[in-house]
């Protein structure tokens, strides 16, 4: 494919596309510097007259749907990803758009995983032109190789909703999977033997899109309540057999992690919460819902319990842990954006005090005000971090795309944003000079809490002075990332990339902050 | 012209690698390697092969190296084992450079609660070993390596003896029993290796053996630093001669009990309550305090079993041991906790200590709390749960001056 981009240096001093497949880019100006004016964009104005007074919107199946909303080549399709590596859906419509015929079609996912590999065949043959969203596994393989058409964007959470609201991204189709529906298109993630709690990923696209279809495996007669999605968005209502692998939706039970280095990162991130006196009555933390995430959850649950402290809300990934906080009276809310197992789903149906949360609320940036920057501190992971703090979670050092945003930018405006990585990882080193790519600017990153010892980002004095006495070894930066590479033997060396742009990294404000290049073999 | 293979045994594949080498007749260096990480440190895998190949004089050979993200040290380890396994007359050492981080010295009387073991063949628990905090991290070349691989430990143990920095913690190594253990010791001695572990000990003489042959070493590389040892007794004809071997030389410092081959010698089965074992632990702590060494009890093996682990611990405490075996990393702090001394442990010893200190000052011989009087065996022991106490942070090192005293 030839180049249809020019390069231009932005605010961090790297070379990002002006232009992102034909439609002009901003490079990134600097945290809190892009203030765009003018007006959000709307969805086309509808007619009850045009839908069935008994609000019976079913239809055959999937491509008929497709069909009667109008697909056509070039269209942009999106999906949700609450199902994550379990969902059944996102093949079937790519698979029926292959039936119909239509061409280059951009697949507008919240994000990607293994399970989407199939789609590499309809990048193949033309069906899909590219993806606008995480590329995990397979698909970051096929994309980092060069060997996609047209060149992948990806976002936050908060930036997915930002680009739909702003008009960035217009949505023609969207494709929600549901566990359970009526049909109107009223839907709920909370029950059913797909559920996986809540649906807030696929609030934007229910709001934008120009047309709707909800899919589900478990339609029930109307109402269906709670209506996390409402029918008066939706066009169409499909009844497959099965839209995902229950197994994979959600686990059974959530795991702490059992490797002795990650426990003891997780024990001295939650020490670092409360030797900083972050940790006191009617505070507030984020945490996700990998195993150093949950050992650390449970380690700050240990001494809140010793020094008597309650939190405010809690903000997950919610898992069992953050559930038995809640009903343990350790924190008054938990403020769920995405359900990670079966205690965390049966939490937030019963617990009022357990709510749902969407990208809107928390995430974003375009918005009068998010949750994000009213929590106290979120605990975070990350591919890569540099000696200027700044973080990559999108690929790793040989260059290769293999991971999504998530909520990982939006995040880093809490009050106090901790990253917990090993200073590397079997030979492979994570503190480095300079990360591979550019996904979150170290002045939103306050601490880096490794194996061997946490450093505070210097522009932090007040966290500085706040740690003095702690018997935690606080070390500079530099220091960590020497030792590791003495370690490693030597500074890594570079991967072999060639000049293509596969891929553009947005910012929370829909900026260009950095460019991921082809990697040559 | 040699042909040999080494490397990762099983599924555990991580930080190493596979090699195969085959000396040829001609045609100079046929290097293939793939490596998990080409990208980062392919070309100095590359360089170091090379350099390692040339050290040991060898001009053509054919080299296939899978790599998993070996460390230089690991890998310098393999080439050295492959060479010497394909071309046996060879004799050198491919050593890395020492590192100063590895020079730290050891005390006799130190405290030893926890000793952590970590399989000599297996590099990947290594690097990070020390961060835990173990007050030993034992380097093993016995049962946790097989009979065919003890060379390729043997030089992996000394590789990370040299450059692997354990944090403070003691550096020992587990040799194998006597007498074939003794061929293990000129590849650690010269290492700054604190304390050598001697398994299966069951008299004397084997602690005798090895205390020569280490002074042998010494000697011939000049090294003039004490090198302690622990015997492990694991036999009912150990325990019956556990006194002579704890006083078979100044070297030995503690006593250990292994009770895994114990209870199988005697004829049962190890339990959680270890009623069977209670003669053996008992004596052994006997023979020990008899000697002037620290007793030191067995490992518990059930990882997951954190209460077990407590409880063993504390009953261990009670019955007079120092310290414990681990396993797992996740068990040191466990023991560390148990071993801690209480609130009322650390008050009244603060009470005894402070007037055995005042006697002594006023040159008084006999020293008494109230109208009790105390012997020099519950000075000695009051004194050790206050240095405990100042260790784990429960005690101020200044308690007597700054009104934490009496």
């Amino acid at each position: 494919m030839a180049k249809d981009y020019k390069l231009e240096e932005n605010a961090t001093g790297r070379l990002v596309p002006t232009t992102i497949n034909g439609e002009k880019a901003v490079p990134y100006q600097g945290v809190g510097k892009y203030k765009p004016t003018g007006k959000k964009t709307a969805p086309p104005i509808a007619t009850c007259a045009d839908y069935p007074d008994d609000g019976n919107k079913v239809v055959g199946n999937l491509k008929t749907a497709l069909l009667k909303a109008g697909i056509k080549d070039g269209m942009t399709i999106s999906t949700h990803h609450h199902f994550r590596n379990g969902d059944f859906v996102t093949n079937a419509i790519f698979d029926a758009a292959a039936k119909i015929g239509v061409k280059d079609l951009r697949w507008f996912p919240s994000a990607s995983f293994p399970c989407h590999a199939p789609i590499i065949e309809h990048l193949k043959s033309g069906v899909v032109h590219h993806i606008e969203g995480s590329m995990n596994g397979p698909l970051g393989e096929f994309a980092s190789k060069g060997k996609m058409k047209g060149m992948g964007v990806l976002r936050s959470h908060g930036g997915r909703y930002q680009a739909v609201q702003d008009g960035e991204v217009h949505i023609d189709i969207a494709v929600i999977a549901a566990p359970t529906a009526d049909p109107f298109g009223n839907a709920n993630g909370l029950y059913g033997e797909s559920a996986c709690g809540l649906l807030g990923f696929a609030l934007a696209d229910s709001q934008y899109a120009d047309r709707v279809i909800v899919v589900t495996d478990h339609l029930i007669d109307f109402p269906c309540y709670p209506w996390q999605i409402q029918g008066n968005y939706v066009d169409y209502v499909v009844v497959m057999d099965k839209i995902g692998d229950p197994e994979k939706i959600i686990s059974g039970t959530t795991r702490i992690t059992r490797s002795p280095d990650r426990l003891l990162i997780a024990r001295m991130a939650a020490q670092f919460l409360r030797d900083a006196g972050i940790m006191r009555d009617g505070f507030s933390f984020q945490a996700g819902a990998g195993g150093t995430s949950l050992a650390f959850v449970d380690y700050l649950s240990r001494f809140m319990r010793e020094a008597n402290v309650k939190a405010r809300f809690v903000r997950g990934g919610s898992t069992e842990f953050l559930a038995e906080m809640l009903e343990e009276g350790l924190t008054d809310y938990i403020l769920d954006g995405q359900t990670f197992d079966l205690k965390g789903i049966e939490s937030m149906r019963e617990h009022p005090n357990h709510v749902d949360t969407s990208p809107f609320t928390s995430y974003n940036y375009h918005g009068k005000g998010m949750f994000a920057t009213m929590v106290d501190a979120a605990i975070l992971g990350a591919t890569e971090v540099d000696v200027n703090f700044n973080g990559n979670v999108v690929s790793h050092s040989d260059g290769m795309l293999l991971h999504g945003i998530g909520g990982w930018q939006n995040t880093l405006f809490s009050g106090c944003t901790i990253l917990t990585v090993p200073t590397f990882r079997n030979r492979i080193p994570i503190l480095v000079d300079e990360v591979t790519t550019l996904t979150g600017p170290g002045e939103l990153i306050d601490v880096v809490v490794t194996e061997r010892g946490i450093a505070i980002n210097p522009e932090r004095k007040d966290l500085i002075k706040a740690i003095k006495g702690s018997d935690l070894p606080i070390r500079p930066i530099t220091e960590l990332k020497e030792e590791a590479e003495e370690i490693c033997g030597g500074k890594p060396g570079k991967p072999n990339l060639g000049s293509r742009v596969i891929a553009a990294i947005k910012w929370v404000d829909g900026t260009v902050i950095d460019a991921v290049r082809q990697v040559l073999d | 012209m040699g042909k040999a293979t080494v490397g990762t045994l099983g599924e555990e594949k991580r930080v190493d690698c596979n090699i195969h080498l085959e000396t040829k007749k001609s045609g100079g260096i046929d290097l293939e390697l793939h490596s998990k990480v080409e990208v980062m440190y392919g070309d100095a895998n590359r360089e170091l092969i090379r350099e390692g190949l040339s050290f040991f004089g060898i001009k053509n050979a054919r080299v296939i190296i899978e790599d998993y993200g070996a460390y230089p040290f690991v890998l310098r380890a393999r080439l050295e084992t492959a060479v010497k396994r394909a071309v046996p007359d060879i004799n050198d050492e491919f050593l890395p450079e020492f590192r100063d981080k590895c020079l730290y010295k050891s005390l006799r009387g130190r405290f030893r609660r926890t000793r952590l073991y970590l399989p000599g063949n297996f590099p990947n628990f290594m690097i990070n070993a020390g961060l835990h905090n173990p007050d030993g991290i034992i380097l093993d070349l016995e049962d946790s390596v097989s009979p065919t691989e003890k060379d390729a430990a043997r030089s992996l143990v000394r590789n990370a003896l040299r450059v692997v920095d354990f944090y403070g913690s003691e550096r020992m190594v587990r040799i194998n029993q006597i007498p074939m253990g003794l061929e293990d010791l000129p590849w650690i001695i010269p290492h700054n290796t604190h304390l050598v572990l001697i398994p299966k000990c069951v008299s004397c003489a084997d602690v005798q053996k090895v205390d020569e042959k280490i002074e042998e070493i010494k000697k011939e590389e000049n090294i003039s630093q004490e090198v302690f040892l622990m015997p492990i007794i694991e036999s009912a004809l150990g325990v019956i001669r556990a006194y002579e071997i704890a006083s078979a030389s100044t070297n030995v410092v503690a006593l250990a009990i292994g009770l895994e081959d114990y209870t199988a010698d005697i004829g049962t089965q190890r339990t959680k309550e270890g009623r069977e074992s209670f003669f053996a632990r008992e004596s052994l702590v006997n023979a020990a305090r008899a000697a002037g060494v620290q007793p030191i009890d067995t490992v518990f093996s059930d990882v997951d079993d954190v209460e077990g682990l407590r409880k063993s611990t504390l009953e261990a405490k009670s019955l007079g041991f120092e310290g414990k075996g681990c396993i797992h990393p996740r068990q040191i702090s466990v023991i560390h906790e148990a071993f801690m001394p209480t609130e009322e442990e650390i008050e009244k010893a603060k009470k005894i200590v402070t007037v055995f200190l005042e006697a002594k000052e006023r040159k008084l011989s006999v020293v008494s709390l109230g109208s009790k009087m105390i012997d020099p065996p519950v000075v000695k022991r009051a004194e050790n749960i206050v240095r405990l106490a100042i260790k784990t942070g429960k005690l101020d090192e200044n308690w007597r001056n700054n009104g934490q005293g009496l």
